[in-house]
């Protein structure tokens, strides 16, 4: 399949991308690794007059820590999240969930950035910076602007970015100091590697004695956009983690999901999916919260 | 749109529209048909090449993004008359049953065993879980890895008596 014609633009700057955009507004599309952006290209669902390659740019592809966050540069691939040691000691859910995307010939070209961005409700990463409460940060010729994970999915391949911004990096809170008293875990079903999601959902937890001092649940692929599971996190918060409290937790959660039915499942069958992954997810999370503070 | 690559150590230069994608670069402008076109969507695999050393799907990559890039194709993989190691095992334990599947397997099996020598079946099962094979020929094609990775091994150990038919690919 060959896509239709576009000027293409790879820049060494970000003020030069910056400025192509500016310029070109709605009619330009960024391109990371190109792994959802090339798709859409070649079925002619997005034709763009100018794709801007930002893969060129110097030091976007970074993954830092500083104390209370764990920085992924625009160009880190799904692959350097699965190998990175800062990810694996600070905050490991994020090297789970990368090992269940796409495949590895994929997660060698795409970027948790490009994944966000193209917003599809089916992605693996919005359900995960939704339950880390993630900031998105992005720039355009204006200035610096942090959008919150919660305010930036808007709707199915829909974001609050505007066409001259280009999101920098994802910053994910973690714990001051180490992983001590937080864990998280991503459960995913499919069908087969490659597909994506019939239902996905991440936790995250942190633990204060032996209370939950902060629970974050995010859902992929059972809504027109990930959906961050607010009242099953409200009702976490300040409980100790009970059998009864979890259960009620994923109650919670099934309820905020609001799939289609299809030829992976039906409603009630996604829903209940989203349920039992959300209990299972807790108790581990819960569990490796232990672990880590020990 | 000039573009300009190293393919299996040669320098190429070409002269595309940006939309071209890295497949029909290599198999239309190059005539390097041994990477194959299978589900031109992402899914199977048989267009997988190697840039700088990682193996990707050319199917999902312009030709314009991998500009100063070194890729190795399947042709790359042999040198001269001698097969690589994971070319040998897919010979010796037949790790083939249509084909054409097989540039694309051989170039990920290349990939894991530059990164990870000595990978498990486990290991070897999840490195090529992003190539499909429709003859479903997996037994076969895993032993074929797992052979490799014993010819490499013991050609490490003893380079001077195995230097040749032994080498690993790049």
């Amino acid at each position: 399949m060959l896509p239709a014609a576009f000027d293409y633009r790879a820049p060494t700057s970000l003020d030069e991308a910056l400025s192509l955009l500016k310029q070109h507004g709605d009619e330009a599309k960024v391109m990371a690794g190109g792994q959802s952006l090339i798709p859409l290209l070649k079925l002619r669902f997005s034709r763009p007059e100018l794709v801007v390659d930002i893969a060129r740019i110097p030091n976007l592809n970074a993954i830092t820590r500083d104390d209370g966050h764990v920085a992924i540069g625009a160009l880190a691939r799904h692959v350097d999240i699965e190998r990175s040691n800062e990810v694996a000691a600070a905050a490991p859910m994020l090297a789970e969930a990368a090992h269940w995307i796409a495949d590895p010939l994929v997660r060698n070209r795409g970027t948790l950035v490009g994944s966000i961005c193209h917003a599809d409700p089916a992605g693996d990463w919005g359900a995960v910076v939704l339950a880390f409460g993630a900031d998105i940060v992005a720039t355009s010729q204006s200035g610096k602007r942090v959008i919150h994970a919660q305010d930036f999915f808007q709707g199915p391949f829909t974001t609050a970015l505007k066409a001259d911004e280009v999101v920098m990096e994802v910053r994910i809170p973690v714990a001051k100091g180490g992983a001590g008293g937080t864990g998280g875990a991503y459960l995913k079903l499919e069908r087969r590697v490659g597909d994506f999601a019939t239902v996905a959902v991440a936790v995250q937890v942190e633990l204060e004695g032996d209370k939950i001092a902060k629970a974050g649940i995010g859902l992929t692929a059972v809504g027109p956009q990930n959906i961050k599971a607010t009242d099953a996190e409200r009702h976490l918060h300040g409980k100790e983690p009970t059998d009864e409290v979890i259960a009620e937790a994923a109650r919670l959660a099934a309820a905020a999901a609001e799939p289609k039915e299809d030829a992976r499942g039906s409603v009630a069958y996604k829903k209940d999916v989203v349920r039992v992954f959300v209990q299972r997810g807790l108790k581990t999370a819960i569990g490796r919260a232990r672990e880590a503070r020990s | 749109m000039k573009v300009a690559m190293k393919v299996n150590g040669v320098e190429h230069a070409g002269d595309v529209e940006p939309r071209v994608l890295l497949v029909d670069f290599l198999r239309s402008n190059l005539r390097l048909t041994g990477t194959h076109t299978g589900c031109d969507t992402s899914s199977c695999g048989a267009c997988t090449v190697l840039v700088d050393g990682e193996p990707i799907k050319s199917c999902t990559s312009l030709a314009v993004q991998v500009e100063g890039r070194s890729i190795t194709t399947v042709e790359g993989l042999a040198q001269g008359a001698t097969l690589s190691a994971v070319q040998a095992g897919f010979h010796e334990e037949h790790g083939l049953q249509c084909g054409f599947c097989t540039p694309g397997m051989m170039i990920t099996g290349t990939a894991l065993l530059d990164r990870n020598p000595d990978p498990t079946e486990d290991e070897i099962r999840w490195a090529i879980s992003g190539n499909i094979c429709r003859c479903t020929g997996y037994m076969n094609i895993v032993k074929a890895i797992q052979h490799a990775a014993k010819v490499r091994a013991a050609a490490n150990a003893a380079p001077r008596e195995t230097a040749g038919a032994a080498t690993g690919g790049q």
